[in-house]
C-alpha cells in the first residue's frame, strides 16, 4: 500500500513560492495536488468525510475549518488519516491527521490560514487503503501573506505556553479536548521591509496527542496553520493523563501533561 | 529611513502638480484655538473616497507646526500641508503618527515630500510595525483604493520614537506624547495639546465608526481606564466627529467592548467552538457603523485572545 508520508507531501508543496500566492483561482489546483500527495488511488465522494468551513472568513489568517469522519456501523474498517488540503494556498495540504486505533476521534476542528479564494477538500484513508473525499470552498485573501500577529513581543514572551481545555462531548462514553499552543507559525512568505529579508519560517510541524501512552492523534502541519495552533477534537477517553508534544521547524519542542477531567454529570 | 515604493513616479506626479500649483487644502474645523481637525469619511477604503476616511489635525505653536496623523492616501498628505500653510506660514516640526494602520499614515509619504522639515514621530514599535506590514498595506490599497493611488504611496517609518511619554515643544505650547501598552495595535500614541487640553486619541477612541480590535482586547480595556484619568476637555477621537466632550466620548467604546469581552468569555465557558461563537455572539447594542464589516472579525479576535484566559 503506497502511503504518502503527510510531512514530505507539505514540505514538497510547501516551495510553491510567492507567485501562487499571487494567483487568482486556478482552475485544476485539486487536479495537480492529487497526483503529488496521494498518488493515483481513486477517491470516492462517499460522505464518510464531510467539512465545516465559514463561506466567507472573518479574518483570512484565522479560519476555522472542522473535518469530521465516520463509518456505517457494522463497518469493519476505521479511518487512519484524515488530510486537509486548501487547493489555492502557497502550501496546500495544510494538515495531516493521524488517528490512534480505537482512539474514538470523530471530529478535528482546526484554525488555518487562507490566501485566496478557493476549494478546499478532506481525504479520509481507510485501513482498507480506500481514499473518501468531501469539497468545500471558503473565500478568503491574504490568510498566508497577512503579517504577523498582533503583538509579536508579547507571543515570543509565550511562545511555547500549552493549554488543555476539557468539556463534555454530545456522544456517549466520549469527551472532548482542545489542545491550544502559542508560536508564530511563522509562513516564511512574509517580507521585513526594515531587513528586506524574509521572516524565517518557523512553525509546528507535529503535534501529537496521547492518554498515557495510546495515541490520541498525531498531526503534521505546515504554514497553513494558524498562529497559535489549535486542535478541538473528540474522543474516547481512558481516564489517563493527556499528554501533548510539539515540535517545531527550529527545533523546537513542547510538552504538557495534563491529568483527565471527566465531564460532571448533567 | 524612508520605504520608497514607486518613488520615481511619485516624484514626477509632484512636480507636475507643483507647477500647476493646485493642491486644494484639506477641510478642517478649528475645534480649540490653535487645534484643526479633518474629519475622515465613516468608511471602508475606496477609489471614490481615496482612503480619507480616517481624523487627521494639525497644532499651531508660536514657533511650529505639528501634524498628527497624515490620511490614508498621498493626495490626503499634501492637503493637509496646504491647510497648514493655508493656515500659517510656521514649519511642520514633527508629524506624530498614532498607529500603523493604513488610513493614518499612507498620506505620510506625501506630506513628507510637501514638508520635508518634518520630523516624524510614532511608538517605538511603530518601526517594526510597519516593516512587517507595508507589502500588505500596499497590496491592500491597490486593490481598495486603485493601482494609481498605490503607486504614490510611500510608507515612511518615523525617526522619533517614543517609549513611554515625551514632549513636543511647538513654541510656547507643549505637546505631550504618550506610548501606549497595547491596545487598539501594539503601537498606539495619543497627543494632549496642554494648552487647551484637546487629546488626539488615535484611534484608542473610535466614535460612530465601530471599534476595531488589531492589538488586544484586554489591553484596550484597561488602556480606556486609564487614558479616562487624563485630565483633557475635548477628544479628537481617530474615527467620528472632529471634537467630542471628555471623557464622555469613551462611553459608547466601553460599552461595546466590555460586552463583547463578556460575551465572548460567556460563549467560551458554554464551549461553543470560534465558528458557533462567531455565529452565536450577540450583535452590538447601540448606533455603530460597519457592524457587517467587522463585528465578527473583533468577536472571532476576542475569541482567540480570551480563550487563553
Amino acid at each position: 500500500m503506497l502511503r504518502t508520508a503527510g510531512l514530505a507531501a507539505i514540505v514538497a508543496l510547501g516551495t510553491l513560492g510567492a507567485g501562487a500566492a499571487a494567483r487568482a483561482e486556478t482552475p485544476g489546483a485539486w487536479a495537480d495536488i492529487v497526483p503529488m500527495v496521494f498518488g493515483d488511488r481513486p477517491m470516492q465522494a462517499s460522505g464518510v468525510v464531510e467539512i465545516e468551513a465559514p463561506y466567507r472568513a472573518e479574518d483570512a489568517a484565522l479560519v476555522p475549518i472542522s473535518v469530521s469522519f465516520a463509518l456505517p456501523e457494522g463497518d469493519p474498517r476505521r479511518v487512519e488519516r484524515v488530510t486537509l488540503v486548501i487547493d489555492e494556498n502557497p502550501a496546500p495540504v495544510a494538515a495531516a491527521f493521524e488517528i490512534g486505533e480505537g482512539a474514538g476521534v470523530s471530529r478535528i476542528d482546526g484554525r488555518y490560514r487562507v490566501e485566496s479564494y478557493t476549494p478546499i477538500h478532506a481525504v479520509a484513508e481507510l485501513s482498507d487503503g480506500s481514499l473518501h473525499v468531501a469539497e468545500d470552498y471558503v473565500k478568503a485573501s491574504g490568510g498566508c501573506a497577512a503579517p504577523m500577529g498582533k503583538d509579536p513581543e508579547e507571543a515570543l514572551a509565550n511562545l511555547g505556553r500549552m493549554k488543555l481545555r476539557q468539556g463534555p462531548a454530545d456522544a456517549p462514553g466520549r469527551a472532548e479536548a482542545q489542545v491550544m499552543i502559542r508560536h508564530p507559525n511563522n509562513s516564511g512568505l512574509q517580507m521585513d521591509q526594515l531587513t528586506r529579508h524574509y521572516i524565517p519560517a518557523h512553525f509546528i510541524h507535529t503535534l501529537t496527542v496521547a492518554q498515557g501512552e495510546t495515541p490520541i492523534l498525531r498531526m503534521e502541519g505546515g504554514i497553513s496553520l494558524s498562529e497559535d495552533p489549535n486542535l478541538r477534537f473528540d474522543f474516547r477517553p481512558t481516564g489517563e493523563p493527556i499528554r501533548v508534544r510539539a515540535e517545531d521547524t527550529e527545533g523546537g519542542a513542547f510538552e504538557g501533561e495534563w491529568p483527565f477531567e471527566a465531564a460532571p454529570p448533567a | 529611513m524612508r520605504i520608497r515604493m514607486g518613488a520615481v513616479a511619485a516624484l514626477l506626479a509632484l512636480s507636475a502638480q507643483a507647477e500647476a500649483g493646485e493642491i486644494a487644502p484639506l477641510a478642517v474645523e478649528e475645534v480649540a484655538p490653535g487645534v484643526f481637525v479633518h474629519r475622515g469619511g465613516i468608511a471602508l477604503a475606496d477609489a471614490a473616497n481615496a482612503g480619507d476616511i480616517a481624523n487627521a489635525g494639525f497644532v499651531v505653536g508660536e514657533e511650529a507646526v505639528a501634524v498628527i496623523d497624515a490620511g490614508g492616501g498621498p493626495g490626503i498628505g499634501e492637503a493637509l500641508v496646504a491647510a497648514v500653510r493655508a493656515e500659517t506660514d510656521r514649519p511642520i516640526r514633527h508629524l506624530v503618527l498614532t498607529h500603523m494602520h493604513p488610513d493614518h499614515v499612507l498620506g505620510a509619504g506625501a506630506l513628507g515630500r510637501a514638508a520635508p522639515e518634518a520630523e516624524i514621530v510614532g511608538h517605538a514599535k511603530l518601526p517594526r510595525a510597519l516593516a512587517a506590514r507595508a507589502e500588505h498595506y500596499l497590496a491592500t490599497a491597490r486593490r481598495e483604493v486603485g493601482a494609481a493611488l498605490a503607486e504614490d504611496v510611500e510608507i515612511v517609518l518615523p525617526e522619533r520614537l517614543v517609549e513611554g511619554e515625551a514632549t513636543l515643544d511647538l513654541g510656547g505650547r507643549r505637546l505631550r506624547l504618550t506610548a501606549w501598552p497595547t491596545a487598539h495595535t501594539d503601537n498606539d500614541l495619543t497627543v494632549l495639546d496642554e494648552a487647551t487640553g484637546t487629546l488626539f486619541a488615535g484611534d484608542l477612541l473610535f466614535m460612530e465608526h465601530l471599534p476595531v480590535i488589531d492589538g488586544s482586547l484586554r489591553g484596550w480595556l484597561g488602556a480606556m481606564e486609564a487614558l479616562s484619568m487624563v485630565g483633557a476637555e475635548r477628544v479628537v477621537p481617530g474615527h467620528g466627529p472632529a471634537v467630542a466632550p471628555w471623557p464622555e466620548a469613551l462611553a459608547p467604546q466601553r460599552a461595546y467592548l466590555e460586552a463583547l469581552a463578556a460575551n465572548v468569555r460567556r460563549l467560551i465557558d458554554g464551549g461553543a467552538t470560534l465558528a458557533e461563537a462567531v455565529e452565536a455572539a450577540p450583535a452590538p447594542e447601540g448606533d455603530w457603523a460597519l457592524v457587517d464589516a467587522f463585528h465578527r472579525r473583533n468577536v472571532t479576535t476576542a475569541y482567540a485572545e480570551l480563550e487563553w484566559e
